[in-house]
This record gives C-alpha cells, structure tokens and sequence, in this order.
C-alpha cells in the first residue's frame, strides 16, 4: 500500500505522522528548516512562498503554543491564514467533519492545519480529499488523539540535532506519561528512525502503555537508573485532562518520585539537554530549577518550532 | 566554443568595478557560482564589509512549478542593508530572473542607498528588464536555451567556466 503522506512521485503530500515517514524525507524538512530560522532576524520577516495561498488552521481541541506557531509560520510564508474557532462554530450546530472541510474547499482552502481530540481525524480529510481528487489540498496533523503530534516530533529533532549535531551516538530518555501522549509516540518514531541507538521511556507502569517495547525502546520504571548518562532528556507533560480513574495518586506524590529535579539530572551526562513540548506543569513532572535552568532548552523549541512548521508548510505547498 | 580563462575575467571584472567602489561597499554573492565570484573579487578590491550571500530558493518566480531547492543554503547579510552601496555577485547572467529575486529578498533587509550588478559572463536571453553594471564578457550572440554556462571549481579551488549541452 502506498503511503498516505507521499503523492506519486514520492513527496511529502500530506504531513499525518512521522510512523513509517521516511528517513529522507524527515533529513529534508530539518535541512529546510535551517535556513528559516534566521528569517526572524530580517527587517521584514516574510518570504513570498505561500503568496496567495489559504492556510486554515482548524483546531477542535484547545492549543495556544501549536496554533500560534503555525499562524506565525503560515504568515511568515506570505500566506493567508484563517483560524477556525471550532468551539463555537457550525460543529456545535450538528455539522460533521467533512461537511465543514467541504465547505471550506468551497471557500478555495489550500492547506488544513487540524487538531483534533480524535485519533485519525486528520487521515480521514486526507483521504476525504484524495478521495474526492482535490490533490492540490494539504493536511499538516497538528495533534490527533493519543495518536500523533509529528511537528512537535520534528522541531524535537531540530532541537536534538543543533545541540548534539549526530543522533547516532546518543542516549535519550523520554520521561512521565506516556499512555496518554502523542508528543511521545511521534519522539519515538524519529529518533528510532533517524538512528539514535538507544531510545528509553521512564515512568511508572500506570502510565507506560502496555506494548511500548515493541516501540523499539528500552523501558525504565526509576528516573536512577533511567536517566544515568543520558545525553538528552525529553520531559513529558502530565495530561490530567485525559485521565480518567486512578492512575496516580497525587500530583505531589507523581513530582517526589518522576519529577526532573537539579538532583536527578544529575546522573545524566554533564552536557545533557532538557526539552519539554509545553505547557510546563512545575512542581509537578519538572522543578523550576531545571526548567530555567543552564541545561534547559525549552524555549528554543518553541523559535525552533516555527522554522520546522514553515518547512513542512514550504515542502507541502510546493507542489 | 572557447572560453576565455576565469582567473582572466574576474581580473578584468574587478579592474571595471574599482573607480566605482569605497571600502565601505559591500558584495553579495548568489549561491552558489556567485559567491565563489564574490570572495575572490572582495579580496582583489580590498574591500572591509564582510561579504554577504543570498540563496534565491525562497523567492524564486518558479517555486510552484519546480518546487523547493532539496537543500536551500539560506541567505547571510552580515551588514546593515539600510542605506548601504550594495553589488550583487554572480556567474552568468541570463534571464534576468534570479537578479530580480536576489533583488527582492534584499530588500526584505531594509532599504540600500544603491545597488549594482556584477557578472562575469552575459550570456544574453534576458527575460526581464535587468542588466549588469559591471560585465568581463558579453557573448556575441545569445548561447541557444539548451545550453548551460556556469563558473566550477575544483577541491584546489580553482575556478573555471564550463559550458554543458543539455
């Protein structure tokens, strides 16, 4: 079967996952997100790429960070970009998915930037559009479910690669609440992809989803052992909202035994970096002190994220 | 065809542009014949800004029929735009295309006081109103659409134009 995200002649059609994304293809979109970056040091921060182009961003779940960062990337490209508020648009009238994508092809959309608490819901446009032969129509998946998160997988890489320049002599540590993150699943698809030899995942087992060896990583239930003489560790967040029953027993509890503190870190490599996708919950999965810390680099990841999504936006829009 | 040596012209280029330069002047170079172009001119001219390069990619007139450049090289302006005496730098010059994106991402940095064109070779087949300011060689009659002129240089840095028919 072909895949999904690739047109015929093996480029970059739609942006759903980085599962099953080719190595090249992945390489190509952090090379073309080099040069973006010094965009913003420009007096006028704009290349004419998407001149002309409509970038919906269609968010049906909350996101600030994501949404913004792809309306940036979007403007910086010259396109046109409409945010939908979901919440109180035509969907609470009773309109269905594909009705409201329909009628925004009608409306000569070019791209579809879609969150959606849904796992799949942005595979189902895309095939929608296929099926209805709008190939000149994209979809970037800026967040599906417990599925997918790829863009915030991608500017992770960028980050891991600016600051380490190899992946295929580190030693990178995923850490907290797996189960329930897409961020997660997307890390560990680029980093087994783009060679890194040892991917690990720390977190207690109510929060680990139960096939995750079969991910290609190597399972951690202590932060001490977890976490010596890592090179990069990737803080998760602690999704409360998704949780139902009694998977922990307090936030004060989960932070005295998974949360990143000077100490814990401390067994890493002296040189290791601390990333977080954001929002940050302190005192809850990272201490204050690590998160403003010399070893953090989580604000980079956000400028980073905006060179990263103005590449994958270029790359789509390109063809 | 015989080609004249490149070592030759770009003697002769920077000789026509020196009446025309301060050491404030600054180059620019387009990826990737016209920054090699650029460097060896900045070191005859004796010049003091640092050099700058531009890689057109991103403003291209034909992004959405070609595409994206596979590795875009990114642009570098070590030097405040504003109000500056700029030459653009680059091998050959042909439809006038690249100069004319070259020219719009330059100014997307700010508003230069003057800017000029330096090529080595004109090579005619100008599809827009452009033409250089300084020029080592024009060819007598425009090279046919198929044919390819550009500057290569070799691992010991030597410079050398080829012609390849496509």
């Amino acid at each position: 079967m072909r895949n999904p995200q690739l047109n015929k002649h093996g480029e970059l059609q739609h942006l759903l996952t980085l599962d099953g994304l080719p190595r090249a293809i992945i390489t190509q979109i952090l090379d073309t997100a080099a040069p973006f970056t010094e965009v913003a040091e420009r007096e006028v921060k704009k290349l004419p790429l998407l001149r002309g182009k409509s970038v919906f961003n269609l968010f049906f779940e909350n996101s600030t960070r994501t949404r913004t960062t792809f309306e940036i990337a979007a403007k910086r490209l010259s396109a046109d970009v409409i945010n939908l508020n979901v919440a109180t648009s035509s969907t609470k009238k009773g309109e269905t998915l594909l009705d409201t994508v329909d009628n925004l092809c009608a409306m000569h959309a070019d791209m579809f930037v879609v969150r959606h608490e849904s796992s799949g819901a942005p595979y189902l446009i895309a095939q929608h559009l296929e099926n209805t032969g709008r190939d000149h129509i994209h979809v970037v998946n800026a967040g599906d479910g417990r599925h997918a998160h790829p863009t915030q997988g991608l500017l992770d890489m960028y980050t891991i690669r600016h600051y380490k320049k190899e992946f295929h002599n580190l030693t990178v540590a995923i850490v907290g609440d797996v189960l329930h993150s897409r961020v997660a699943r997307s890390q560990i698809a680029a980093l087994t992809t783009l060679g890194v030899p040892e991917v690990r995942v720390i977190g207690p087992k109510t929060l680990l989803p139960t096939d995750v060896e079969k991910m290609g990583v190597r399972v951690f239930h202590s932060m001490e052992e977890g976490l010596r003489g890592v090179d990069v560790v990737m803080m998760l967040r602690l999704q409360n909202e998704r949780m139902n029953g009694a998977l922990l027993p307090s936030p004060q509890e989960f932070f005295k035994v998974w949360g990143l503190t000077a100490e814990k870190l401390a067994l890493a490599k002296p040189d290791a970096i601390v990333m977080h996708p954001g929002p940050m919950n302190r005192g809850v999965e990272i201490d204050s002190a690590v998160a403003d810390g010399g070893q953090a680099v989580i604000l980079p990841q956000v400028t980073f994220g905006i060179a990263v999504r103005m590449a994958v936006m270029s790359m789509l829009g390109s063809h | 065809m015989q080609l004249p040596e490149a070592d030759q012209l770009i003697a002769a280029l920077a000789e026509s542009m020196r009446p025309r330069v301060t050491p404030d002047t600054c180059l620019v170079g387009i990826h990737t014949g016209g920054v090699w172009l650029a460097e060896r001119l900045h070191a005859l001219l004796g010049l003091s800004q640092p050099l700058g390069s531009i890689d057109v990619s991103f403003y291209r007139d034909d992004y959405s029929a070609k595409g994206l450049h596979p590795q875009p090289r990114g642009s570098r302006i070590p030097f405040d735009v504003e109000s500056s005496h700029i030459v653009i730098v680059d091998d050959v010059l042909y439809t006038g295309r690249t100069t004319r994106a070259a020219l719009n991402e330059l100014f997307d940095y700010g508003r230069p006081a003057r800017v000029d064109l330096a090529v080595l070779v004109d090579r005619g087949g100008r599809e827009l109103p452009i033409a250089a300011s300084f020029c080592a060689l024009t060819l007598p009659a425009p090279l046919p659409a198929g044919q390819n002129l550009q500057l290569e240089r070799d691992d010991s840095g030597a410079l050398t134009l080829r012609l390849i028919h496509a």
